[in-house]
């Protein structure tokens, strides 16, 4: 995302609007963005301000403060590995190992083609499929090395 | 269906939902579509179902339930049939044709998938029979594998609203409080402050008071707060709005995890419904007392669960705890009188009006009644939620319900309270578990996570895991939570390296000490438990890692090595055809090698050797 012009403007109003253009809900707003980018461009954050009525400090304590909200851009599809306490004694540290080696990254980077971006994330609650991780949207439970790394290339084949 | 007016028409509805559901009386399939049971296939399985019942014709005659979590998270996807209450566990897509011909139109049961019980060796066709679900009571849980979470009107025929009817017409905002307190009720977050107390001094205070539901359930290895918000929303909202006729509110907020987006989704329909049928918003059931519920959506992180915090995100606002001297329910959010209350408390509320405060102090232990919900996850052969009386022991949880520890190894402690609670040695396992006992040994009830381990978990570990997890989640504002975390994850990250010296026991212990007395909210003062709990029972674990460089548990890489058994091993060759770095090498049926040189401790030999070959030294 290097140019404002591929920003959706109209949507990112309607999204502000949806939330009464409430300051209070400014990370909800920021989650809805990331939602559709995967991370909040920066070109958002003086719109934020404007609109908002809010320092430009607080969009940024807030952008960093919370997990969910990432700066940086991210990979096409996410994958986070559960390392909860449940998944991490059935070896969630396997699946994340697998994982990176499989994409040659480290936890919390993106695939040099912006395809992956490989993140831990403490427990989604499916404690009893553990271990476990999401791609996406989907949920993947039973885990070893070898499926985890299975479902990676699905996605990897699907778009190619 | 139109907004009912009075609380006669909210009767009325509920008995024509009844007539209508005898009147129906044709069969019933509900099937789990939790997020446990949704990650291994739930969809699938429907979208077999309703083709294989269209294919017989039977459309019509067979109505299938999609519910909210039914607890057996460790055999879903999960199938009941009712009235019966047959019980097909780890339903796949193949087996529904057969499910549908031999039960549904010959009332035959399938015995190749029923559940077969792992003790008795005997299988089980109703799921009221598998000791899992017999042994428990769950006056909470219940509803959940009964209704359709998007479905209110399945809510009301079971009765729900009723309390609601009750709080709002035949008692007194007072009376409401009081049964709350002599229920005693405790707060099912963590804290386990009683509720009613909590009531009484918020409706005390002046100002626009708010009610707030925290469902920002953050504690490794505990989902019952997702479970109830996916599978039963409405109770929650009704125990909220009984919150809210009891101070004196008219606003108030769910704060839920952004990563549940399952709970954020069936709350939002449970909002959008009860406000249709004017259970919510202005002028309930015609009674001139108004209130509404708005949804806030965390961001991921786990101070958030704290109170003060909680409030200051709810605000917009990065959420770091305060110093709470002056409490919440005077000045909370917006500088007003709130009440929170965690998700199961408020779940607890219609149950408490609907049977009475005695009836529901009859259950549990002295100090600590009514029933909680445990997530009986990690090394146990049956993972899922588990609601039982306070004071059940632990080894009736663990093994009468959760079915003892897997592959036949050996218990080692079980872990509650998530990463601020204590790992309970095997010494304890008679103990009935309620607030007061767990705090006795050093650990803590929290929201009920349950993670239970065996002889394959190092405790040091175990303990440098939660000090990672908290260091990440620390939100830096006071030093000793800051610093003191970061100095005993450091000690203990060099134990498990093999770097331990003779005085770091004594270390942890005296920084812990600090962080726990100096820390500004709860989450800098119970974070050295895992780490003292650790120390206190298992302090010999931690003295092999220091003196013998040694893990007994073959976890910390660097203090272990994998050596075949000549004695065990049959040279099956199967952990030769696993190991990704070949690193086994052996003629069939002839005892393997093992090159140390090549070995990456990877564990696939020693999880897949059936004759206990590979061994740890």
């Amino acid at each position: 995302m290097e140019n404002s012009e591929k920003i959706d403007w109209p949507k990112i109003n309607q999204i502000i609007e949806k939330y009464n253009v409430n300051r209070e809900a400014l990370l909800m707003i920021m989650q809805d963005i990331s939602d559709m980018y995967n991370y909040v461009p920066p070109e958002v954050i003086p719109v934020l301000v404007e609109r908002l009525g809010v320092r430009k400090s607080l969009v940024y304590s807030v952008a960093t403060f919370y997990k969910t909200i990432s700066l940086e851009p991210r990979g096409k599809h996410i994958i986070k590995v559960c390392t909860g306490t449940a998944c991490h004694v059935r070896g969630a540290d396997k699946i994340m190992d697998a994982l990176k080696e499989h994409l040659h990254i480290k936890e919390g980077e993106t695939t040099d083609n912006l395809m992956f971006t490989l993140e831990a994330v403490r427990c989604i609650g499916c404690c009893a499929s553990g271990p476990v991780m999401t791609v996406d949207q989907e949920t993947h439970g039973g885990l070893d090395r070898a499926t985890a790394v299975k479902i990676i290339e699905g996605h990897n084949k699907n778009v190619t | 269906m139109a907004k009912l007016e009075n609380r006669e028409a909210l009767e009325e509805l509920r008995n024509s939902l009844k007539i209508a559901t005898q009147e129906k009386s044709k069969r019933l399939i509900s099937l789990c579509a939790g997020s446990g049971c949704s990650a291994y296939g739930t969809a699938k399985v429907h979208k077999a179902l309703k083709a294989e019942l269209t294919k017989h014709g039977l459309q019509d005659d067979v109505e299938i339930k999609l519910t909210g979590c039914h607890g057996f998270c460790e055999k879903g996807p999960i199938l009941v049939i009712q009235p019966e209450g047959i019980l097909y566990p780890q339903v796949k897509e193949d087996h529904i044709p057969n499910i549908v011909e031999e039960t549904i139109k010959n009332g035959n049961l399938v015995q190749s998938l029923l559940f077969k019980d792992p003790a008795s060796k005997k299988k089980i066709s109703h799921e009221h029979d598998v000791p899992f679900y017999k042994l428990q009571k769950r006056i909470i849980l219940g509803n959940n594998g009964l209704i359709d979470p998007t479905s209110i009107e399945d809510y009301i025929s079971v009765g729900g609203y009723s309390a609601l009817v009750k709080a709002l017409f035949d008692m007194t905002p007072e009376e409401i409080i009081d049964q709350v307190k002599k229920s005693g009720l405790r707060g099912r977050g963590g804290g386990g402050f009683p509720t009613g107390i909590k009531w009484e001094t918020c409706a005390r205070h002046d100002g626009d008071r708010y009610v707030i539901c925290n469902a920002d359930e953050g504690d490794p290895g505990a989902y019952m707060d997702r479970s109830l918000l996916e599978g039963n929303p409405h109770s929650i909202l009704e125990g909220m709005i009984i919150g809210a006729i009891a101070v004196g509110s008219h606003e108030g907020y769910v704060y839920v995890r952004h990563e549940y987006p399952l709970a954020v989704k069936n709350l939002l329909f449970a909002l959008q419904s009860a406000r249709r049928l004017g259970l919510l918003g202005e002028n309930i059931l015609g009674s001139g007392f108004s209130f509404d519920v708005h949804i806030s959506r965390g961001g991921g992180a786990f101070v958030c669960g704290e109170s003060t915090a909680l409030m200051t995100s709810l605000e917009g606002k990065p959420g770091r705890p305060r110093a709470k001297y002056i409490h919440t329910v005077e000045k909370g959010f917006r500088e007003s009188p709130s009440l929170l209350n965690n998700v199961e408390t408020w779940a607890n509320v219609p149950v408490i009006i609907n049977n009475g405060a005695d009836w529901y102090a009859s259950i549990g232990t002295e100090r600590s009644k009514g029933t909680k919900i445990f997530s009986l996850v990690g090394k146990v052969v049956n993972t899922g939620l588990v609601e039982v009386p306070m004071g059940t022991s632990l080894r009736a949880i663990i093994y009468d319900i959760g079915g003892g520890i897997p592959k036949k190894k050996k218990f080692k402690a079980v872990q509650t309270g998530g990463p601020s609670g204590g790992c309970i040695p095997e010494q304890f396992l008679d103990m009935g578990v309620d607030f007061d006992e767990l705090k006795k040994v050093g650990s803590i009830m929290g929201s009920g996570g349950m993670i239970v381990m065996d002889q394959d978990t190092c405790m040091v570990d175990v303990a440098r895991y939660f000090l990672d997890f908290l260091k990440e989640e620390s939100c830096g504002q006071c030093t000793p939570c800051r610093e003191g975390i970061k100095h005993m994850l450091q000690v203990l990250t060099d134990i498990c390296a093999g770097n331990g010296k003779e005085g770091d026991i004594e270390l942890l212990e005296e920084i812990g000490d600090v962080v726990a007395k100096a820390s500004l909210c709860g989450l800098g003062a119970s974070a050295p438990n895992p780490v003292l709990t650790t120390i206190r029972y298992f302090r010999n674990e931690y003295e092999s890692h220091i003196r013998d460089k040694k893990c007994p548990a073959g976890v910390c890489k660097p203090l272990f090595y994998y050596e075949i058994d000549a004695e065990k091993c049959t040279g099956c060759t199967l952990c030769a055809l696993k190991c990704p770095q070949q690193a086994i090498s052996g003629e069939k049926k002839k005892v393997h090698h093992l090159d140390r040189e090549k070995c990456i401790k990877c564990g696939i030999c020693y999880d897949s050797c059936k004759f206990d070959a590979i061994v740890i030294k």
